[in-house]
């Protein structure tokens, strides 16, 4: 099945994470939004990541995945430094990452099958095979009968499930979901929750932003996950009252 | 700039999906195909133009419009005289470079034609024929034809092709005109289209970034625009050389007095060359896509 043919795929060699990060700092041009940041994000690990609106938690998964480069330290992806990293290579590395951004983005003159398929049709393995697949994922995140609809025509709970769907479609080895459950009710945050636990007991590396508590609480009862927080410019590790 | 080989590969391979990622026939997209038309149809006219300049420069050739004639009509006993008195006129006169009697094998030649291989020409009371090469810079003549008028009563000298000369220099520059004017086309083409490829990528920015975000290279993306923008300006340029071969064809001939205007045509293999309008404004517009297309990915990194 389409979650599991890939997933064998190696992570990051000898034990390390599969994205590295070693006193990153990150400035949009004016003073230093995130500094000295350090954090190995291990193969089949959960984390959550929360912050104040406006902390950086976006910003930081974009270093994630590479769409933004640090103004210092060093990070590394499947244990290459992102300075050594042209944009070809930056690019590969994303078919290894599936993110699901804050807004979503797609491509709005094309049908959400289309765009969930994106992914494959980008990387050129667009073939009968990944179409089953394609169908496969569609019916998991529930879109079949929105397959045909244009993105603009979707509730935002169908798009960050169209999202999360075009995150998973090349079997990624991690996920970085950005406000997943941003635009949904508890029941479809749930269900979106459970997805992304689903995966992660596949083997997959997941990092989740949200501010929201009550779902980092219903994840914790359902896998080990991380909670990190970011404050005052630094990434901590948060409490135990969560 | 020295053509990407894998981008025009992936160019040439019909891939419906990276032609899609790229939103339907945008304004400029229709801006390229209609500017490709337009270019494609005068650029089969200048050409048409260049070669018919051309053609008309060789068949008056420099030859022709250098050499006049001088025509003896003298009573038999004072032919070789009058002749000889003419030649040596001639050959004092600045600005001629030869002066020829033709002989009587080469006068029959001429006269073939209308009278037959038979003709005696030698008892016959013909004209004698001084072939007269001028030089570059060419002779006076009024002044020759004083000189002769003086020297020798019986000839008259015919220059009825020195009139050609600035003609000749006139088509020799329209065809230089034409083919200036096929290159301003190809650059003006190539300007329209970087212009119009700069346009659509910077409105597309999102579908670049959402490109990006799934881990296109820039290579597919600027192959998506590159493509269709490529294919737009042959659909334009063939639609453009058809309609202007079609109105070349409907020139009114005039057959051999028309001269120049009805001369406005492909002849022979020239027929070939129009042919190669479209996929020239293809290949324009496939280099300035894709020069444009690295720029913009460029700056939007
Ligand atoms: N492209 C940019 N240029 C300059 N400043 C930016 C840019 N993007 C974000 N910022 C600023 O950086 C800060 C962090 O933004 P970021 O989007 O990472 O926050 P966030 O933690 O994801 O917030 P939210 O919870 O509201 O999504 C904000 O103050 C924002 O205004
Ligand atoms: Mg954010």
């Amino acid at each position: 099945m389409l979650l599991h043919n890939k997933a064998s795929r190696k992570p990051g060699r000898g034990g390390a994470g599969v994205i590295e990060l070693e006193n990153v700092a990150y400035s949009y041009g004016g003073g230093e939004l995130l500094t000295d940041i350090s954090l190995k994000l291990a193969p089949g690990s959960f984390h959550f990541l929360t912050g104040p609106s406006g902390a950086g938690k976006t910003t930081f998964l974009k270093l994630c995945y590479g769409a933004l480069r640090p103004t210092g330290g060093h990070l590394r992806l499947f244990d290459r430094d992102v300075t050594q990293m042209d944009r070809d290579a930056i690019a590969l590395a994303r078919r290894r990452i599936g993110v699901v951004h804050q807004d979503c983005q797609f491509l709005d003159h094309l049908p959400v099958d289309e765009n969930v398929a994106l992914p494959l049709i980008a990387s050129g393995q667009a073939s009968p095979d990944e179409q089953e697949n394609l169908a496969e994922l569609m019916t998991w995140v529930g879109l079949t009968n929105r397959a045909h609809a244009l993105p603009p025509e979707l509730s935002g709970g169908e798009r960050q499930r169209a999202a999360l769907a075009r995150a998973l479609i090349l079997s990624p080895e991690v996920i970085l979901a950005d406000e997943p459950t941003g635009n949904v009710d508890w029941e479809m945050s749930q269900r979106l929750l459970r997805l992304l636990v689903e995966l992660n007991r596949m083997g997959k590396t997941i990092m989740i932003a949200t501010h929201d508590l009550s779902l980092i609480r219903a994840a914790k009862a359902q896998v080990q996950a991380r909670v990190l927080r970011i404050s005052q410019r630094r990434l901590q590790l948060a409490g135990a009252d969560l | 700039m020295k053509p990407d080989l894998a981008t025009l590969k992936r160019l040439l391979k019909t891939d419906a999906g990276a032609d899609r990622v790229v939103p339907p026939a945008g304004f400029t997209v229709r801006l390229t195909l209609f500017t490709a038309a337009a270019m494609a149809f005068l650029a089969v006219f200048a050409l048409a133009l260049s070669l018919a300049a051309g053609r008309l420069a060789d068949s008056w050739g420099e030859a022709l419009a250098r050499s006049s004639t001088v025509r003896i009509s003298a009573p038999a006993e004072q032919m070789a005289a009058q002749t000889a008195a003419a030649l040596r006129v001639l050959q004092t006169t600045p600005g001629i470079a030869d002066a020829r009697a033709l002989s009587d094998d080469e006068q029959q030649a001429l006269l073939a034609p209308w009278f037959g291989p038979d003709l005696p020409v030698a008892d016959l009371p013909v004209p004698q024929l001084i072939d007269v090469i001028e030089t570059d810079a060419g002779y006076d003549a009024a002044g020759l034809r004083l000189r002769l008028s003086a020297e020798v009563p019986g000839a008259v000298l015919d220059d009825h092709t020195r009139w050609r000369r600035p003609l000749i220099a006139a088509a020799d520059r329209l065809r230089f005109l034409g083919w200036v004017s096929i290159t301003l086309i190809a650059l003006a083409t190539g300007a329209m289209v970087t212009l119009a490829a700069n346009a659509a990528l910077a409105a597309n920015a999102q579908v670049i970034a959402v490109l990006r975000l799934v881990g296109a290279t820039d290579a597919y993306i600027a192959g998506a625009f590159v493509r269709r923008f490529t294919l737009r300006a042959f659909g334009g340029a063939a639609t453009g050389a058809a309609l202007g071969l079609v109105a070349i064809l409907l020139m009114p001939s005039g057959g051999e007095t028309g001269g120049f205007l009805t001369g406005l045509r492909f002849e022979g293999w020239h027929w070939i060359i129009p042919l190669l309008v479209p996929p020239m404004a293809a290949g324009v517009a496939f280099l300035s896509t894709q020069m444009a297309a690295r720029r913009v990915l460029e700056e939007l990194a």
